[in-house]
């Protein structure tokens, strides 16, 4: 079910303190970031994100087109490198 | 006869059965589109008249039908692969897009089943 508009989108505190920050004429730097739940605002827009996936931290550049994706579709938090070769 | 929205010409048909031959038309908007046009549903394709069809066209032209409404979700899919998303890779791998389950069936999304050289049987 899609999330009421009545409370806009879920950012978590600390990340849109850290977003504002740098908004605010704060030197860019790369964001550490376990929500992956977070929703991507406008402001967010390039900066670069490193998303936990549950592992390591992913960098993920934000473009305009993320706008309202949430952070953790871009982390994957599973890694299918194929089956194993025959070992003969 | 009638000839809407580009390439379909259903006939013998009632008319909100017709219209959903046109892709991006189901029951639900068919019927929608008859009362705007004030037809009435059971009306076959053939006895429409000149007028009704005109008025048809007239609301058609309200939505994004065939062609377009394929191209714009072309571009939805395409969106979302360039930007790198979960669904987007998804799309890219030809698997299913909305959490099902992968290990058995999906094969819709798969398509025929490649079978992989198999194991050696255990033998005695």
């Amino acid at each position: 079910m899609a999330r009421s508009l009545k409370k806009g989108p879920y950012v978590h505190h600390k990340l849109q303190k850290k977003v504002d920050a740098i908004n605010a004429g704060g030197k860019k730097s790369v964001i550490k970031t376990w929500s992956r739940a977070s929703m991507i605002t406008p402001d967010f827009v390039g900066h670069t994100f490193a998303v936990h996936n549950g592992n390591k931290f992913i960098p993920v550049y934000v473009t305009e087109n993320m706008v309202g994706h949430k952070l953790g579709e871009f982390s994957p938090t599973r890694n299918f490198k194929g089956h194993a070769a025959k070992k003969k | 006869m009638a000839r809407l929205a580009g390439v379909d010409l259903p006939r013998n048909k009632k008319a909100f059965i017709a219209l959903t031959y046109i892709y991006g038309i189901g029951r639900t908007r068919a019927l929608e589109i008859l009362d705007k046009a004030n037809i009435s549903y059971d009306t076959r394709v053939s006895d429409l008249s000149d007028e009704e069809i005109a008025g048809l066209r007239n609301v058609l032209s309200d939505y994004t039908l065939e062609g377009e409404l394929r191209a714009e979700i072309q571009l939805n899919i395409k969106r979302l692969m360039d930007i790198g998303s979960y669904r987007g890779i998804r799309h890219r791998k030809g698997l299913p897009v909305r959490g099902q389950q992968t290990q058995t069936n999906a094969r819709t999304r798969k398509g025929k089943r490649k079978t992989v050289a198999g194991k050696k049987k255990a033998t005695k």
